[in-house]
């Protein structure tokens, strides 16, 4: 017998007791109207450390440009799309594209790299989160190594609730390699309670909040 | 097993320490504040409270099912699925994975569970240094310590403790108690090394049994980086961490980490389902999950035990525990501390190696309000100590029986008897009252050590009760 089998035969019980109701609603009874919405997520992330930067949906890039300008920004790493296209043509800082395997520029990205730009597949009110399905053309480190992490979120995408988020939007039904909720910039505080940003992720996270 | 602590003599040296006492004290005040600010609808917490203990209920209910589950899930998506029933084994399967691919190295998120498995001693006999790389696990191991809480590992030393220890211990750091440059040092020291290390090694605070996620917590990004950078990541989790379904995540996500630190949300949710995929620029190219038994199944078994293993983690129990609170989490010389390391480490080791920890409760009731997933810590407690002083060999807990004493035995007996019969009954309180001043202080064991003994009445309750009546 296996030690698979040892377990499993120890875990097996005569009666199944039978299980409770689960009731989500304390979760799902949290709604918010679109204003609502907006004024949590923001004061949520900000209570973390976020800094949200609120434009429209048609100038958000040079919003994303006068950003980069203004906090002296010298190379940004974007992936591939749309977005990250026209997010790369308005900024005037040099732009690096994340279209290598990690192996290939690893020591570059963990050194040179002083920001990355990500969008989001939507965010949280509730808690102020944003959500990430990380992929081929946005991969999975373009949000936790460089020191800035600038992500694009539209309004419209913001749901009241994580539990909402996986009660109606089927992700079971194919999670990507890597799905993230993130809320904040990389914090400790390790060291006799006293907050410390940029650990090992972002110092900083600005949200470009489209609307 | 753990290092073999005597808790008394470990507990005493605790509490003579003032500098542990004072930073124990202000940290488990200002965890409970933070807690209490998150919840501050009593509604809205029991509310959620029932919801989380009833997922975790539930996901024990189909425990094996689940595991099951969990693991044809994985197997599909591509991430190797391990078992080990002991620590050791599960060393062995790491050490394997490591040597193939050749591993001088390895970086570690954290995981209370290698924790239990002393993985970084086993990894280091042969010849492969396992670095920590959340903040507070690294200070405790450059200072050769283990973690004195499940949350905040270094939460006994003050920020000028960890600056000498840094200068002490780090190449070319200079003494500094700033936060903020503490923690950037160590931020270098850890970047070089997770841009070099062959596997990393995490925990796993949910296991998503629907579809084979792996989901972790946290707030650094070591994390992240733990389980993204290196081309291997092996997790690491006891079986029972696993729950049914996708949607159970963000409701015991929300009352984890409220109740842990008394954050709305940890900076990172990190939820893993498969090793790189075609195509994909970064993450590890195997994924492997080691199933850890180590006495959970055993724990299982008991009906009334079960609910030791609804735990998530969280720490409140011993942020709320007095006891915890002045001796902090080294002198229960275990893994686990305070009122979950209570209930777990006598279950997992046998009442005759870890027992002695069952007496330090005063049966106060904190910890079973704070625990999110209600585990009825102290009735658990009550329940332990009656295995350990049972002798009908009718328990199921490993040393049942080895903390029973005759002159105990004795005096309980007496004590059933007493209450049992009225004559005894009388004379025994009139004996105690007429003869109250002649009870020697020796009589009240310890109480009377640093205590004056206490006055008893001149008349019995029922004199007094008579009395009043006529």
């Amino acid at each position: 017998m296996s030690a698979r089998d040892r377990i499993l035969s120890r875990l097996q019980h005569d009666v199944i007791a039978s299980d409770n109701e689960i009731d989500l609603s304390v979760h799902l009874d949290k709604q918010f109207d679109t204003q609502e919405k907006l004024e949590r997520f923001t004061e949520k992330l900000e209570s973390v450390h976020g800094e949200i930067i609120r434009c429209s949906e048609n100038d958000w890039t040079q919003t994303l440009a006068r950003v980069v300008d203004a906090e002296q920004i010298e190379n940004l790493t974007l992936g591939l799309g749309a977005l990250p296209d026209q997010a790369a043509d308005a900024v005037s800082c040099a732009v690096r594209r994340y279209d290598a395997d990690i192996e290939d520029w690893k020591g570059q990205l963990f050194s040179d790299v002083q920001a990355g730009f990500t969008t989001c597949r939507g965010g949280i009110a509730e808690t102020g989160s944003l959500l990430l399905w990380p992929s081929i053309d946005e991969p999975r480190l373009l949000s936790l190594v460089p020191p800035i992490h600038i992500a694009l979120l539209f309004a419209k995408d913001i749901a009241n609730t994580f539990t909402e988020v996986l009660c109606t939007q089927n992700w079971q039904d194919g999670m990507p390699t890597n799905a993230l909720m993130i809320s904040g910039p990389s914090k400790s505080a390790d060291i006799a309670q006293v907050l410390a940003y940029g650990v090992h992720g972002p110092k900083r996270l600005i949200v470009l909040l489209a609307e | 097993m753990n290092t073999a602590v005597n808790f008394t003599d470990a507990a005493k040296t605790a509490l003579k320490n003032p500098t542990l006492r004072f930073n124990f004290r202000q940290a488990m005040d200002s965890l409970r504040e933070r807690r209490a600010a998150q919840f501050p609808d009593q509604d809205e917490l029991e509310r959620a409270r029932d919801l989380a203990g009833a997922i975790r209920r539930r996901s024990l209910n189909h425990l094996a099912e689940k595991l099951v589950q969990l693991e044809s899930q994985c197997q599909k998506n591509g991430i190797q699925v391990h078992w080990a029933e002991t620590p050791a084994q599960a060393n062995e399967i790491i050490l394997e994975v490591c040597q193939r691919h050749d591993a001088k190295h390895v970086i570690k998120g954290k995981s209370m569970v290698s924790e239990e498995c002393h993985l970084n001693d086993y990894l280091a006999k042969h010849d492969i240094e396992a670095l920590e790389s959340d903040l507070g696990e690294y200070i405790v191991q450059i200072d050769g310590e283990t973690p004195s809480h499940i949350i905040m590992p270094a939460i006994h030393k003050n920020k000028k403790e960890i600056a000498e220890l840094f200068a002490e211990k780090i190449p070319g750091v200079e003494y500094t108690e700033d936060v903020d440059t503490l923690t950037a040092i160590a931020r270098k020291v850890l970047r070089s090394k997770f841009e070099t290390a062959a596997v990393g090694i995490s925990g796993v605070n949910f296991a998503v049994a629907e579809t084979g996620t792996l989901c972790l917590v946290e707030n650094e990004g070591n994390g992240r980086m733990t389980t993204t950078v290196p081309p291997v990541h092996i997790a690491i989790t006891g079986i029972e961490k696993v729950v049914p379904s996708l949607s159970d995540v963000a409701p015991l996500y929300s009352v984890l980490t409220r109740s842990a630190t008394g954050q709305h949300a940890t900076t990172y949710f990190n939820m893993i389902s498969s090793p790189r995929r075609e195509g994909e620029r970064d993450g590890p190219q195997e994924v492997h999950l080691v199933l850890l038994d180590n006495g959970r199944s055993k724990i299982y078994q008991d009906e009334r035990m079960q609910d030791t293993l609804k735990c998530i983690r969280c720490g409140a129990c011993m942020n709320h525990c007095p006891v915890y609170t002045r001796i902090g989490g080294h002198a229960y010389g275990t893994v686990y501390p305070g009122p979950i390391g209570q209930i777990l480490n006598p279950q997992q080791y046998g009442i005759d190696q870890q027992g002695e920890m069952l007496s330090a409760c005063s049966l106060n009731g904190a910890c079973g309000e704070a625990c999110p997933v209600r585990i009825p810590i102290p009735s658990l407690i009550s329940e332990l100590r009656h295995e350990a002083t049972r002798n009908d060999q009718a328990g199921t807990v490993y040393g049942q029986g080895a903390l029973r004493k005759l002159h105990e035995a004795v005096v309980w007996g007496s004590w059933k008897w007493i209450h049992r019969t009225p004559w005894a009954y009388k004379a025994m309180g009139l004996a105690a009252t007429r003869l109250r001043r002649l009870v020697p202080s020796a009589a009240m064991g310890p109480w009377t050590k640093t205590r004056v003994k206490p006055a008893l009445a001149e008349k019995t309750l029922h004199e007094l009760m008579k009395e009043r009546e006529s």
